[in-house]
């Protein structure tokens, strides 16, 4: 084996068949992984993520995360972001350890881009879904130090032309939900607050008003969960994905819907 | 024992030279011109899945004539670059200068160090706010590196293509008239016709949000070859 020469790109960059920028970083620079760290010996205190939630119905995939990031009995942060866009036609919700989730749904995004520039066509819905399941792997180490990461993925699925949703557990675990899911802390009653509100046949306004009406029923019950925040203006992060692609509703819209549930709530505190 | 032939450093490069000019002299031609709203791209290429044109970044692309394993290796390495160096900083430090220099390093070393150089040349774009920000580098075989205005030819019949280019270009053309200019300066050399299926088309596009790379459909082209001025 000779040295590469001065000037010319290391060999990772001229290698063919590697569509995957995660295996890049892995024979470039490794250090870049998430997964390739060596995981603390003791316990950390991190902020947290909590509670997001998906739903769908036949036009779209709704995707809804609250605001709250807790550490331990604190408040880390009240407007923190926990609902991306990972692609045209997808998008991921985080809970757990915030800085390590966020990392990841970073990496992740550059991997479906990337890919869609090197192989010249997007990975189906079931590919993405598997790939974020191999970063989820990776963290195992971290996640037993108090530093897991558990996703929500939800996506159009243009194929089937339907919307879906998938979970994870710490292990990489991926499983299919259908109608509706949550992850979090407050997921518990999310999921039934969704579960007696979801319908078949709801329009996607709907869909958006029962998504954020599940998080404001965590927040009634979960500490680590936020609710809408009228004072300062903070309201859920909303997104919507259809066969028209990704859209982030606009905050003057979630302040209706959100003004809505309150007054509604004054007559009928329990929903 | 015999002794080798003593062949100067001067004939060694300027075979190389001539080999990498000729390789790339025999394939089809691509243009890159700049109008109103960006860059456009427009390739000779009968193939609708093995692309001369293709996106690197949010506002850079890639251009290439000659050999397709040669600029595709290059292409690869360009978006493995530039999706590092974005995720590692951020987006907005991701650059064509530094993506042309990083070409020109990569280019020059294998001329002067392997024995087949690189029978490619390529051009890396970048639409910037306005038409004063765009920036097209030209980089051939060697690892030269040239700072172009508003066009460029390069392929089978680059010099007069280019010829004709400079001549009728005008700063600030609407996307039709620059499409046009495009089919007619690839059709000024021969009495032949070409049909958008024969025709690679992509811009980047500064209106566009994030990703200003954009590939244009045959009825596309169709429509705007068919604008009235």
């Amino acid at each position: 084996m000779t040295e590469p020469s001065f000037g010319r790109l290391p060999g990772a960059f001229t290698t063919p068949g590697i569509g995957s920028f995660a295996d890049f970083l892995g024979l470039h620079a490794p250090d870049l992984l998430p997964g390739r760290r060596t995981p603390p010996a003791h316990h950390i205190e991190a902020p947290h993520g909590t509670t997001i939630v998906a739903v769908t119905s036949a036009a779209s995939v709704v995707m809804a995360g609250d605001r709250r990031a807790t550490m331990g009995m604190t408040i880390a942060q009240r407007d923190i972001e926990k609902v991306f866009q990972a692609d045209e036609y997808s998008c991921v919700g985080i809970a757990g350890t915030a800085g390590i989730a966020i990392e990841m749904v970073r990496l992740f995004q550059v991997e479906l881009e990337h890919y869609e520039k090197l192989e010249g066509s997007t990975l189906s819905l079931e590919g993405k879904a598997n790939r974020l399941s191999t970063m989820i792997r990776g963290n195992l180490g971290m996640a037993m130090q108090g530093l897991a990461v558990v996703p929500l993925f939800a996506g159009w699925d243009l194929e089937g032309a339907i919307g879906r949703v998938f979970s994870y557990d710490v292990t990489g675990g991926r499983y299919e939900e259908f109608s509706y899911h949550s992850v979090g802390s407050g997921s518990l009653h999310a999921r039934g607050a969704l579960k007696k509100r979801y319908r078949e046949d709801m329009t996607s306004a709907e869909t958006v008003r029962i998504a954020v009406e599940a998080l404001y029923d965590a927040a009634d019950e979960d500490a680590a969960t936020g609710g809408p925040d009228l004072v300062r203006k903070i309201y859920p992060v909303v997104a919507e994905v259809s066969a028209d692609g990704f859209r982030r509703l606009p905050d003057a819209d979630i302040g209706t819907v959100v003004e809505e549930i309150v007054a509604a709530r004054y007559a009928n505190p329990g929903g | 024992m015999s002794m080798p032939f003593y062949v100067s450093p001067e004939q060694v490069m300027k075979d190389r030279a001539d080999y990498a000019r000729k390789g790339i002299a025999r394939g089809r031609s691509v243009l890159v011109l700049s109008y109103a709203d960006g860059i456009l791209f427009v390739a000779e290429n009968p193939s609708s899945a093995l692309h001369k044109v293709s996106e690197i970044y949010d506002r850079i692309a890639f251009a290439a004539v000659g050999k397709y394993n040669e600029f595709e290796t290059l292409r690869t390495a360009g978006v493995r670059h530039a999706d590092l160096k974005g995720y590692s900083y951020d987006r907005g430090d991701v650059t064509g200068r530094a993506l042309a220099n990083l070409y020109a390093q990569h280019l020059g070393t294998i001329f002067t160090e392997n024995q087949k150089p690189y029978e490619v040349e390529i051009v890396v774009a970048e639409v910037g706010e306005s038409p004063d920000d765009d920036q097209i580098y030209r980089l051939t075989y060697d690892g030269s590196v040239a700072d172009e205005r508003d066009v460029v030819a390069m392929g089978g019949e680059a010099e007069p293509l280019s010829t004709y280019l400079k001549e009728h270009h005008k700063p600030g053309l609407p996307l039709a008239q620059a499409m046009q200019l495009a089919l007619k300066t690839l059709t000024s050399t021969g009495d032949r016709a070409l049909t958008p299926e024969q025709l690679e088309v992509a811009v980047l596009d500064r209106t566009r949000p994030r990703r200003k790379f954009k590939r244009l459909a045959d009825p596309q082209v169709a429509t705007l070859l068919a604008a009235k001025k």
